[in-house]
């Protein structure tokens, strides 16, 4: 049982919440992410660890309500506790000095994005930061990235707010105005696949963080798996971050929408 | 165990009286027992279990057969070598506790494995009955299965002794039957024994593979709480190599450690469509059904309930799946394998259970592509027709393709069920732990020690696959050993 100490509404679908885990947060590096269940009958969904405190012993999530499950959680509120919380699981984000990182993140992908752009600043690097939405609502965590960010930049579909259009107009015009060595982008899949178009246009290595359907999260099941360079490899353990040049996007989306139909 | 205690079990006077009681011409004329089965067309409308259990009536009959041999070579086929004549003599004197209690004294889990155990190719194939008088052997699981469940249900659970504490803490990985064996063992010796589990339920295989209507959980769970109340300690949702390192549990204080992780990976056959939606791995399909209770209406878990659903493979794990699907409410539910049925991994007990529940086998078919609809849901698989060949390492017929036989079935849903590989967690997050080229962790065979000192490890995670049954014995010798290896200071 794990307790919820804080909780923030991004926007209406999209919640922040801090639960007290205290050896994950002490053992989680960038890229991690963690098993969830919530109640006696509730599944076990994946989610991407945005923040930790060792000190305090929390980590931070952020959840959209899109089904039965992660609405359940959203519904959660502080002082409520969680069934079950494990991890942290998959392989740390490689983070080295390259130069220059662009970072593409689109909805609550955002999040998971956050600790990879602070490690990637850590080491060094001239981070630029691209964040996209369907509407100003919808940005998250734009303070924070501008505490680690050389340069953060808000696209919105409908020109809410920043520049209008998506995150591949802001994305190129960045890779046309200076030399990026390293892109990482996380965010819908089918954004990811339109960013990996894009880079590999401009020949830029490019890692994205998946997040597809688990059961147990640590390579028993197979539910999660994808093929990556035409071999099927399961994101829980071999993942979650791939080469997107590499990534089947359209078998990972349709493989996402495997119980659709159900919820 | 030692022949010496065998004869001096066997040469108390109540067993002597026992043996002149009845004369051996009169006991091998009692023909072995039937247990009651629930009828297949209940029993696939719900998930009880399926072997009824025998009647009081029944076992004193069923024990009688037991010829008390002088030197039982069933305890040579037992994996954790029960002292089988002395537990089934009980029963015969009615002394039914007393056999429970006989049985604890090597195996953490009498009712899992008079459930369980191949019995057929282990303690009941070496049965005086079957070797020397071609006759059925003695029922020697159904009378495990017997006293464990007349001890639980009498209310009278007895623990078995406990050494006094020593004060020495020891570390499990994974709570399956590896190490939930290892750690009674290590209990009875003295020891204070912390058992990790990944998983949100404690019981490894025992809760998210093998189904309720095989092993109820209830009963799973009834053997932990006799290990909880032995001072076994669990912690669910820990995973060590991930959450807590080797290291953390040596600073924890933990003196040795034991790794039962269990078959990790599913292994896929690589043949295109595998990943349409609507093919899984059996592993998948169990935990779904299983450990999540996906079939339930008030679950959170969905699970794809396919009305004709082919299942890969022919051993136990495909038997489960493929008696899960019908339960699920398959119409047609088949076993795809690519041998003969002779040449089937599964007991015979599961592959008759299939049958009598409408299961139908396709042998001699082996799948070579999955086609899907528009929205990537797979719709049928074309198999390709096999014949026998000549023998192949494993002793067994290779199958060969039949040149240009291939037939394509309509399937809504296909569970892949040809194997697992080691879960490579551990092996991954240990430093210098030796790993054989599978992934397995390798150990010595007799102590069950690997190259780290402090570390030894059983289960599926040395053997690759196995039984419930091996992985115990595992845990068993290990404990042994590590129990040795402590008191002689070489740990």
């Amino acid at each position: 049982m794990n307790k919820i100490v804080e909780k923030e509404y991004f926007s209406e679908n999209v919640v922040k919440l801090v639960v007290e885990a205290p050896l994950i947060a002490k053992s989680r590096k960038a890229g991690h992410f963690v098993i969830v269940r919530s109640g006696e009958k509730g599944e076990r969904i994946p989610l991407t660890i945005a923040q930790a405190d060792a000190e305090k012993g929390t980590i931070t999530l952020v959840i959209q309500a899109v089904g039965k499950s992660t609405k359940k959680i959203c519904a959660l509120n502080v002082g409520d506790y969680l069934s079950d919380v494990v991890g942290p699981l998959g392989q740390a984000t490689h983070i080295e000095k390259v130069g220059t990182v662009l970072c593409c993140g689109g909805g609550v992908g955002v999040a998971p994005l956050l600790p990879i752009v602070e490690a990637f600043k850590k080491a060094g690097n001239r981070v630029v930061v691209i964040l996209a939405a369907r509407t100003k609502d919808l940005i998250i965590l734009e303070e924070q990235m501008r505490a680690n960010a050389d340069e953060v930049i808000i696209m919105t579909d409908d020109g809410s707010y920043g520049k209008k259009g998506l995150v591949t107009n802001g994305a190129e015009e960045v890779i046309q105005r200076e030399k990026v060595d390293m892109c990482v982008t996380i965010g819908p899949a089918i954004m990811m696949k339109f960013v990996s178009l894009l880079t590999k246009k401009y020949e830029i290595p490019t890692v994205v963080s998946l997040n597809t359907i688990m059961v147990d999260g640590t390579g028993m099941c197979g539910a999660c798996r994808i093929t990556v360079g035409g071999k099927t490899k399961f994101v829980c353990v071999d993942g979650p971050e791939f080469d997107a040049h590499q990534v089947d996007f359209d078998e990972m989306l349709m493989r996402l929408s495997s119980y659709k139909e159900m919820e | 165990m030692s022949k010496e205690d065998i004869a001096a079990q066997r040469a108390t006077e109540w067993r002597e009286a026992l043996r002149k009681e009845k004369k051996n011409k009169d006991r091998i004329e009692i023909e072995r027992v039937k247990m009651r089965e629930l009828d297949p067309e209940y029993r696939i409308t719900n998930n009880e279990e399926v072997n009824c259990g025998l009647t009081t009536e029944q076992a004193l009959r069923e024990a009688s057969r037991c010829l008390d041999c002088p030197d039982p070579q069933c305890m040579q086929g037992c994996p954790v070598n029960i002292f089988i004549p002395t537990f089934i003599k009980n029963i015969e004197r009615g002394e039914f506790l007393e056999a429970a209690k006989t049985l604890k004294m090597t195996s953490a889990l009498p009712a899992v494995c008079g459930r369980v155990c191949p019995q057929e190719k282990q303690c009941e194939s070496k049965c005086f009955y079957k070797l020397k008088l071609g006759k059925e052997p003695v029922a020697i699981g159904y009378l495990e299965r017997f006293a464990a469940d007349y001890e639980r249900e009498s209310g009278k659970m007895a623990l078995p002794e406990i050494k006094e504490k020593n004060g020495i803490k020891i570390a499990v990985v994974g709570s399956g039957p590896a190490g939930l064996s290892f750690a009674g063992e290590m209990a009875k010796a003295g020891y204070s024994v912390t058992v990790f589990e990944a998983l949100h339920e404690i019981g490894g295989v025992l809760k998210y593979g093998i189904p309720e209507f095989r092993l109820p959980n209830s009963i799973v769970d009834v053997e932990i709480n006799n290990l909880r109340a032995m001072g076994v300690e669990f912690i669910a949702d820990c995973i060590v190599g991930k959450t807590i390192s080797y290291d953390d549990i040596h600073e924890m204080g933990f003196k040795g450690i034991f790794v039962a992780s269990g078959a990790g990976l599913p292994r896929f056959m690589n043949i295109p469509g595998e990943n349409l939606i609507g093919v899984m791995s059996s592993n998948e399909y169990l935990t779904r059904v299983n450990l999540m209770c996906a079939a339930q209406d008030d679950s959170d878990t969905p699970v794809i309930k396919g009305k004709r659903v082919a299942v890969i493979g022919g051993g136990n794990t495909a038997m489960d799946s493929v008696r899960t699907a019908k339960r699920v409410g398959a119409e047609r539910a088949m076993i795809i394998y690519r041998r003969g049925e002779d040449e089937m991994p599964a007991r015979r007990e599961e592959i008759h259970h299939a049958k009598q529940e409408g299961v139908e086998f396709l042998t001699l078919h082996n799948p070579i592509e999955y086609l899907g609809n528009e929205k990537g849901k797979v719709t049928a698989v074309r198999l390709q027709k096999m014949q026998l060949g000549e023998p192949d390492a494993s002793g067994r017929r290779s199958p060969e393709p039949i040149p240009g036989a291939i037939e394509t079935i309509e399937v809504d849903e296909v569970i892949v069920s040809v194997g697992v590989s080691p879960n490579p967690l551990i092996p991954n997050a240990i430093k210098g732990l030796e790993i054989s080229k599978k992934g397995t962790i390798i150990v010595n065979e007799e102590t069950m020690r690997s190259d780290l000192n402090d570390l030894y490890a059983g289960g599926d995670i040395v053997r690759g696959g196995a039984t419930v049954i091996l992985a115990m014995g595992d845990g068993r010798r290990a404990a042994k050993a590590m129990n040795e290896a402590i008191r002689n200071n070489k740990l």
